[in-house]
């Protein structure tokens, strides 16, 4: 499996980390509704086919990277950072040859 | 010179000469030969005796496809078992010796086995393996003892145990197009691909490529194919974007249209090139990949269709016209299609004798006919072979008339003398990388009478003979006759290589299997090393007509990788032995120095003990522990995890991550901090270091340092890329040493400039700079063996230095260095808690950290730790134990409340760390028990049946050791 990380391009995925799944919401870190944090801690839809999800580029630039995979043939249709690094910004530090 | 020589010599090179042995007896070859084809022209025909009734066994194919003639390479005291010789290429001083014969291949005891084959059925393995279950020797050893005979008698060539000792490499290679196979549907397609200007790679499993084309005749674009191929090939190789790998498997088709290769790159050498692997594991992404696999000839099952001398067609061909050797001199023909035609006049153009061609077929084109007359010998249409004559080679066989409608035989059988039994069956395409790459089940082509590549569910092609298109051969019509099997008297193999029987197949039918996977599984057809390429079709054929359906509603499996068998070593290649790096602090030469015992810590070596000469380890840490305590000791820290978390929003995301606050912290003061998961688990613990308003130097556990940096990165990027707060890790870039005792602080001021240690610039928690032998430190006030101490911290190129200045000024003062077992004493007596007691089940409250959780500020995992189940006060949490009999006692032993050893119940907890304590003198440890605080003063005992421990402790306090903790103020 071949995952594009926007800044360093196409790399094998022994370089990630599977950082779970990108379904779920974060409750208000305020929040005291135990219902809430318990969906969000512990359940999961098993999805068959596309799922978006974490992966961070653990052996490259350790970005987190939002995916979505298909569970049934592992074909990747998006990959974006998690976090806006900016427009302009990202695009002067892709490097050449990684994918746009 | 051998009377076997075809007219021309092929790919061989008469030329020049090279010896091997096959079974201790010399043989003479030359450059180009397969061990079979080399064999094969010194006379030999007798190659190996048969998995289950020791048969004797012949080459029954020219490739990968060969169930028979296999062998073990011995090459010192390596051993490879099960090595087809038809892709064996032979080199100088080659050592080959014959498998599945005792005591040797021409007399073979176990051959005794075929008089009671009635025992050896399907499914004998799991019939007989259950032993008697009635009867006088049920229960007995008697069967135990027989089975280990049958254990022996049965399998394959016997793996070795020598150390592999050769080498093996992994690449990794990117293409737009790769191209499996080079035959002329394969070579059309690389040229094609090249000329669009994408970067091509094209694998050839053979030596040579051009498969076929380069000696079965016909003609390609107008030219001889022969020369077609000379002329392609060499195209090729000029073109930059070409890359060509011979004897080059492709085994398997991955996801991201990613294929797996395996390179022989020198088992065809005695000795390897100096650099040069023996073989190279290729993982290929190809933008498309073009499926020009070819298609494998298939038998006809019939009584004696295994002796040597029984050949497929295509096979005999090719070693007459591609190897210079003739598999037989007076050879017959048994087909039920028309490509045995064309492959019997190559036979007779390199010199043997057609004796009889028989056909299933009444009535066989006219070019056939032709190709026939043109060969001589009888021709024998509507006539099927019914017995085969010889011993270890073939001396005749027996023809009867067949109706191919009715599948019957009639009249008397006629026998016709022959040294070769050359069949055709068919043809299947080599849809094994389609297979596993499609998108369905492969499709039953019913003119073909073979199973055609499926839909692609990855970017492939299936091209020539692979997409069942024949048309690029001899013009021949190959759609053959629908028979598979003829039905007569006698032993008719249909999975040669694990002696599968047609009757076999019917007897598992009997016995209600019905699906073809549950049939394979009983009789173990296509499940040897050859994986069925050439008994798939047929076992399947036999299996529909037993269950009286056509043969795609009985279905074919869907093919796996490896297509042919893969060594691991090559799969490994370079990643062999410990892979993990080992991580050394800056100190390590001087602790390996000091006699330290080195002790693994995830990734990191550190000291256990400084042993003295003659010393126990138990010795050793109360020597070091109570010499700390007494004046001073100093300890390698350096492998703490260290996160520099920095920015202006640093402290708030500190306060976000720990249960505690730390953005009240004052810059120059450290704070112990706790984190937990979002579960509310504990997960880990440390002390941050405020160094300037937005600075932070974050420790962690040695154990957890990588993975508090990842939770860490995944809250920043994922919830809270808001805060301006960047992260890195330092763990690497500072050396640590901790000095703890009452003498610490003298030694500090003994060697420490540029600033003052006393309590009052550096009070508990504390931090100041300065230099010690003049690199620039970083010193800390903490404490986590409960003495005065302090953690100095230096850049870890100047490591050692600091340590001798630091290791220089405690001589004096008695300062002695310590290893992991004197910290873990100290921490227990001082009841400290570690991964041992953070352990991923705990809370905090269950290790009385309560009052490190903030009423002030959510954090992580707040919501999540009020939860009902993790306030229960019955829950285990931690405390002290001293062992009241004087005996040490056993980390992970139970705790139980009874006084009886034999009673194995009711736990009400566990042991997490234990040593003898210098200060109290006891046998002391730390435990995780029912109820915590509330046993404290109790009495339990400790019951480890494992290890054969019980006794009394008693339940105290895990605070042990000076628990006002006036030491550490001191
Ligand atoms: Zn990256």
């Amino acid at each position: 499996m071949l995952i594009t990380c926007p800044y360093c391009g196409p790399r094998d995925v022994i370089e990630f980390t599977y950082q779970g799944d990108a379904n779920r919401t974060r409750p208000d870190p305020a929040s005291t509704d135990q219902a809430a944090w318990n969906v969000y801690t512990y359940d999961r839809v098993n999805t068959l086919g596309d799922h978006a999800e974490y992966w961070q580029h653990s052996g490259g630039c350790r970005s987190h990277l939002k995916l979505v995979r298909s569970t049934l043939t592992h074909a990747i249709s998006s990959t974006a950072f998690v976090r806006d690094h900016g427009e302009k910004k990202s695009a002067s530090r892709r490097k050449p040859g990684a994918a746009t | 010179m051998s009377p076997r020589r075809a007219n021309a010599p092929g790919r061989v090179d008469r030329s020049r000469s090279i010896r091997f042995s096959f079974d201790g007896k010399i043989y003479t070859g030359h450059p180009g030969d397969t061990l079979a084809s080399a064999l094969m022209t010194n006379g030999v025909t007798l190659f190996g005796r048969s998995f289950k009734y020791h048969r004797p066994r012949g080459v029954m194919t020219a490739g990968v496809d060969e169930p028979n003639a296999l062998v073990t390479l011995i090459r010192g005291e390596i051993r490879e078992p099960n090595l087809p010789t038809t892709l064996v290429e032979i080199y100088e001083g080659l050592e080959a010796v014959s498998q599945n014969r005792f005591p040797s291949l021409s007399f073979d005891v176990g051959a005794v086995n075929q008089l009671g084959g009635k025992l050896l059925g399907a499914g004998f393995y799991y019939k007989t393996f259950m032993g008697p279950v009635i009867g006088p020797l049920k229960g007995t050893r008697f069967w135990m003892f027989c089975e280990h005979f049958i254990r022996r008698a049965a399998g394959l060539g016997r793996a070795g145990t020598a150390k592999d000792t050769a080498r093996y490499e992994r690449m990794n290679a990117f293409c737009d197009v790769l191209v499996v196979g080079s035959g002329p549907a394969g070579l059309k397609a690389a040229r094609e691909a090249a000329g669009d200007g994408g970067r091509v790679i094209l694998l050839e499993m053979d030596s040579l490529l051009g498969g076929s084309a380069r000696w079965s005749g016909g003609r390609i674009e107008g030219a001889e194919a022969a020369h077609w191929v000379d002329e392609t090939v060499s195209g090729l190789r000029e073109l930059p974007n070409v890359r060509t790998l011979t004897r080059t498997t492709a085994w398997g088709y991955y996801d991201g249209n990613t294929i797996a290769a395996t390179e022989r790159v020198a088992d065809h050498k005695r000795d390897a090139a100096k650099g040069e692997p023996r073989q190279r594991h290729w993982v290929v992404r190809a933008k498309k990949v073009v499926l020009a696999t070819g298609a494998f000839e298939r038998p006809i099952v019939f009584p004696g269709n295994d002796r040597p001398g029984v050949m497929l067609a295509s096979a005999a061909a090719r070693y007459a016209n591609d190897f210079g050797v003739l598999p037989g001199e007076r050879i017959a023909v048994f087909a039920n299609n028309d490509s045995a035609y064309a492959n019997a006049a190559l036979l007779r153009d390199a010199g043997a004798t057609i004796v009889a061609i028989v056909d299933v077929r009444a009535a066989i084109s006219d070019e056939a006919r032709r190709l026939a007359s043109q060969c001589g010998g009888d021709l024998l249409t509507g006539h099927a072979v019914v017995a085969t004559e010889g011993g270890k080679g073939l001396t005749g066989f027996k023809v009867q008339k067949f109706d191919a409608a009715t599948n019957s035989l009639s009249g008397d059988a006629r026998v016709i003398s022959a040294d070769l039994l050359a069949v055709s069956g068919g043809w299947s395409p080599a849809i094994h990388l389609a297979s596993q790459a499609g998108a369905g089940k492969a499709e039953w082509d019913a003119t073909l009478q073979a199973f055609l590549p499926p839909k692609p569910a990855q970017d492939w092609t299936a091209v020539g003979t692979a997409a069942g298109d024949f048309s690029g051969g001899h013009g021949l019509d190959i759609a053959p006759a629908p028979v598979f099997e003829i039905k007569a008297a006698g032993k008719a193999f249909v999975d040669l290589q694990h002696d599968v029987t047609a009757d076999d197949v019917r007897l598992a039918h009997r016995e209600g299997f019905i699906s073809v996977e549950h049939l394979k599984r009983y009789t173990t057809l296509g499940m040897a090393t050859d994986q069925g390429k050439t008994s798939n079709v047929p076992g399947l054929a036999i299996m529909a007509e037993a269950l009286g359906k056509p043969i795609p509603e009985v279905g074919t499996t869907r093919f796996r990788a490896p297509f042919s068998p893969v060594s691991i070593g090559a799969i490994g290649a370079e990643r062999i032995g410990d892979l993990r790096p080992d991580r050394l602090t800056p100190m390590h030469d001087w602790h390996v120095e000091q006699g330290a015992k080195m002790y693994p810590a995830g990734l990191w070596h550190r000291p256990a003990i400084y042993g003295a000469p003659g010393e126990t380890v138990e010795q050793a840490y109360i020597r070091e522990t109570k010499a700390t305590r007494s004046a001073a000791g100093i300890v390698d820290v350096s492998t703490l995890g260290k996160i520099m978390v920095q920015g202006p929003d640093a402290a708030e995301f500190l306060d976000r991550v720990y249960t505690n606050l730390f953005s009240t912290l004052p810059v120059n003061k450290a704070r112990y901090g706790l984190m937990l998961r979002e579960d509310g688990i504990a997960y880990d613990d440390g002390t941050t270091w405020r160094l300037a308003e937005h600075d932070f130097l974050m420790t962690t556990t040695t154990a957890n340092a990588g993975k508090v940096m990842q939770n860490l990165e995944y809250f920043l990027d994922v919830y809270w890329p808001e805060l301006k707060v960047t992260l890195t890790s330092v763990t690497d870039e500072w050396a640590g040493a901790s000095i703890a005792g009452p003498r610490a602080r003298e030694i500090l001021a003994a060697c420490v400039t540029g600033t003052a240690v006393d309590t009052e610039t550096l009070p508990f928690m504390g931090i100041v700079r300065g230099e010690v032998a003049g690199v620039p430190v970083m010193i800390c006030r903490l404490s986590f063996s409960g003495e005065l101490a302090y953690e100095v911290y230096s850049g870890a190129g100047h490591g050692q230095q600091v340590w001798d200045a630091l290791i220089e000024a405690g001589q004096p003062f008695g300062m002695v260095p310590y290893g992991l077992e004197a910290l873990g004493t100290m921490r227990i007596e001082k009841g400290h808690v570690t991964g041992a007691e953070i352990d991923g089940r705990t809370t905090a409250r269950d290790l009385y950290l309560d009052w490190m959780l903030s009423k002030k500020k959510p954090f992580i995992g707040a919501a999540m730790m009020d939860r009902e189940g993790l306030v229960d006060e019955n829950r285990i949490r931690l405390v002290g134990l001293v062992s009241l009999d004087g005996r040490p006692l056993n980390g992970g032993a139970h705790l139980v409340e009874h006084n009886d050893p034999a009673a194995l119940r009711d736990s009400i907890g566990h042991i997490t760390a234990v040593c003898f304590s210098p200060s109290l003198g006891k046998y002391i440890g730390l435990a995780l028990v029912k109820g915590g605080k509330k046993r404290h003063g109790t009495r339990a005992y400790v019951s480890d049946p494992l290890r054969g421990r019980f006794g009394p402790v008693e339940i105290v306090s895990h605070h042990m050791f000076d628990p006002e903790g006036k030491r550490m103020h001191g």
